[in-house]
């Protein structure tokens, strides 16, 4: 995946998370938790959902790599560059 | 070989399932019954269905809000509000010897009305709801402070003390007499700030949409499988045995039976009794504890009128007939000091319901009901029947020319169909809010986890089944 399908994925993820969302204006380099309303619970979701869709693991001290889009990309990028879009 | 088993298909062990299926989890429900629900459940009876237990939803929030445990839980199985169908109650209240406290979903009548009674009690109100607001359900620190000591403190109306208390208990104090002040402030949020409401179907939607999503998840559920034993090797849980002798291999097991009754499940001998609370450094959660003693009786009544056309048109009465309102075990076969007075029509429906009924929910003693021969047993509830109709038309006008059909079920009922010691609604008054038991791979969810009522025991699933089957 190039890092421009990693980001649609991952806007995937937080609209299957949380459908009511309006994720147009969802800024890069803000955290997600400053734009979404995602509670711990939600968050571990992120990481569920990369999990069951791409077979992808990330161990729990990484969870904080997943604070925004920006970094959560760069995160994936090396984890996600042989799925196939 | 099960990643995990999941004890029982009452609403906290329907939503764990969904949340394991959703993640490919290889996962089995056993329930011993031969129907879903647990202690709330539906049936039918000469042509009129029926909902054990549910007078309401508790937690309602907008459509649209994305904050509180509604949204939290809608998000967490993937549903959307929609599905729910929840219609808001009409209005509430809280019935004492002359004084009456309407509330609604909007706190500021709650707020009005005790303006009006306790004019001088209004800014301890508003802070206590500040309060409430700042209690973190996250930081257990100040969770098993007495509610009633903080209200006492609070208010110099002992009269609205118990007032508050009266609806918040009946909802969800497994303690006696009190209520922790955690239980007390997630209680206040759900029913005073958030709010009722009730799907048009009653909770047969509720759990419809439980079991349709599991199912198409590829969960299993077995009906009719009562766990007879939890397997025990080397401190961790092997699989469960059925009663038939069946065996299944799990890597985890997840049990909504209730804490003393799963304790009583695991084969690895007597239950070690630790003094004190809770733990003792290194021998994991103490398995002895007090099952919980709180049950109650309902009183079902058809109507061949809606409750609204006969001046009734409130959506729950809580009520009590003298000053001080007692939360104990009752000592009489039933509690006829106070009680629950709902009626299912009463909410802000598109169309009306096809029957009207009203319910009564009193507080009733488990060990009179259980020791009853089956013809008392049976004399027994009519005329219980007819005390608690008694007692519940003193406060809200007398329904009893309208019936046309009744039912009635008592502690004994709840034994049956839960399986829970004492028929203890509420469960224990020790909850174990992490889950966890003294063997590494079993946990508890449900009410003895601590959180009760629909909302709670679905959100109790699911937090249960995050935190420690889904993470390896
Ligand atoms: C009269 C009454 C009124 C209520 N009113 C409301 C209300 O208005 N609003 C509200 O939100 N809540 C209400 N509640 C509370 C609510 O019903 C419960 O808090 C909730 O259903 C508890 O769900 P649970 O999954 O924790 O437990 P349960 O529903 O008890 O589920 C446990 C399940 O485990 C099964 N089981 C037990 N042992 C075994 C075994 N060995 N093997 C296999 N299966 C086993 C049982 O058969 C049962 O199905 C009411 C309850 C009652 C009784």
């Amino acid at each position: 995946m190039t890092n421009a399908e990693i980001k649609k994925e991952i806007l995937d993820i937080l609209q299957a998370i949380a459908p009511d969302e309006d994720l147009t204006n969802l800024k890069d380099e803000v955290s997600f938790r400053d734009q979404i309303e995602l509670d711990s619970m939600d968050f571990l979701d992120i990481v569920m959902e990369l999990r069951k869709r791409h077979r992808i693991q990330i161990p729990e001290d990484d969870y904080i790599q997943l604070d925004s889009m920006q970094s959560t990309v760069a995160y994936l990028e090396p984890l996600m560059k042989d799925v196939v879009a | 070989m099960y990643d995990t088993i999941i004890i029982g298909a009452g609403m906290s062990g329907l939503a764990a399932g969904i949340r394991l299926a959703y993640f490919d989890q290889r996962v089995c429900i056993l329930e011993r019954h031969t129907t879903i629900g647990g202690l709330n459940s539906f049936y039918r009876l000469r042509g009129r269905d029926y909902d054990v237990g549910l007078h309401a939803l508790t937690n309602i929030t907008p459509k649209g809000t994305k904050k509180g445990p509604l949204a939290r839980l809608l998000r967490q199985l993937r549903m959307s509000w929609d599905d729910f169908q929840i219609s808001p109650q009409l209005g509430s209240q809280i019935a004492f010897p002359g004084v009456r406290l309407g509330f609604s979903n909007d706190l500021d009548l709650l707020r009005a009305e005790i303006g009006r009674e306790f004019p001088r009690q209004v800014d301890s109100f508003t802070r206590l709801v500040e309060q409430v607001i700042e209690y973190d359900d996250l930081d257990p620190s100040h969770a098993e402070m007495s509610a009633r000591e903080h209200l006492t403190d609070l208010f110099s109306e002992p009269l609205l003390v118990e007032m508050l208390l009266c609806p918040l208990m009946f909802y969800g104090s497994a303690r006696e007499h009190d209520m922790d002040w955690g239980q007390f402030s997630i209680m206040f949020r759900s029913i005073f700030m958030e709010g009722l409401g009730r799907p048009h179907a009653g909770v047969r939607l509720i759990l419809k949409l439980l079991v349709r999503k599991y199912r198409a998840l590829g969960g299993e559920l077995k009906l009719k499988s009562g766990v007879e034993r939890i397997a025990v090797e080397d401190g961790r849980v092997v699989g469960v045995v059925l009663k038939g002798g069946q065996q299944l291999a799990a890597r985890h097991v997840l049990s909504s039976a209730g804490w003393c009754e799963t304790m009583r499940l695991c084969d690895d001998g007597q239950p070690v009794s630790i003094p004190g609370k809770n733990s003792a450094p290194g021998n994991g959660p103490a398995r002895n504890r007090n099952a919980g003693r709180l049950s109650f009786c309902e009183t079902i009544a058809a109507l061949d009128m809606e409750p609204g056309k006969m001046g009734h048109s409130g959506t729950i009465t809580f009520f009590n007939d003298s000053p001080r309102f007692d939360w104990r075990q009752s000592e009489a076969p039933c509690d006829l000091r106070s009680g629950v007075i709902c009626s299912p029509n009463n909410f802000d429906y598109q169309r009306p319901l096809d029957d009207a009924t009203i319910r009564i929910t009193v507080l009733a003693s488990h060990a009179y009901w259980q020791q009853l021969g089956e013809s008392a047993y049976k004399l027994e509830k009519l005329r219980w029947y007819d005390r608690i109709t008694e007692s519940a038309v003193r406060f809200v006008p007398d329904y009893r020319l309208h019936v046309i059909d009744t039912d009635m079920f008592t502690p004994t009922t709840i034994v049956r169909f839960t399986g829970h010691d004492n028929g203890a609604i509420y469960g224990s008054p020790e909850k174990q809010f992490d889950g966890v038991t003294h063997l590494e791979n079993l946990f508890v969810c449900g009410t003895d986890q601590g959180f009760v009522g629909i909302i709670g025991s679905i959100t109790s699933g699911i937090s249960m089944a995050n935190m420690h089957c889904l993470r390896d």
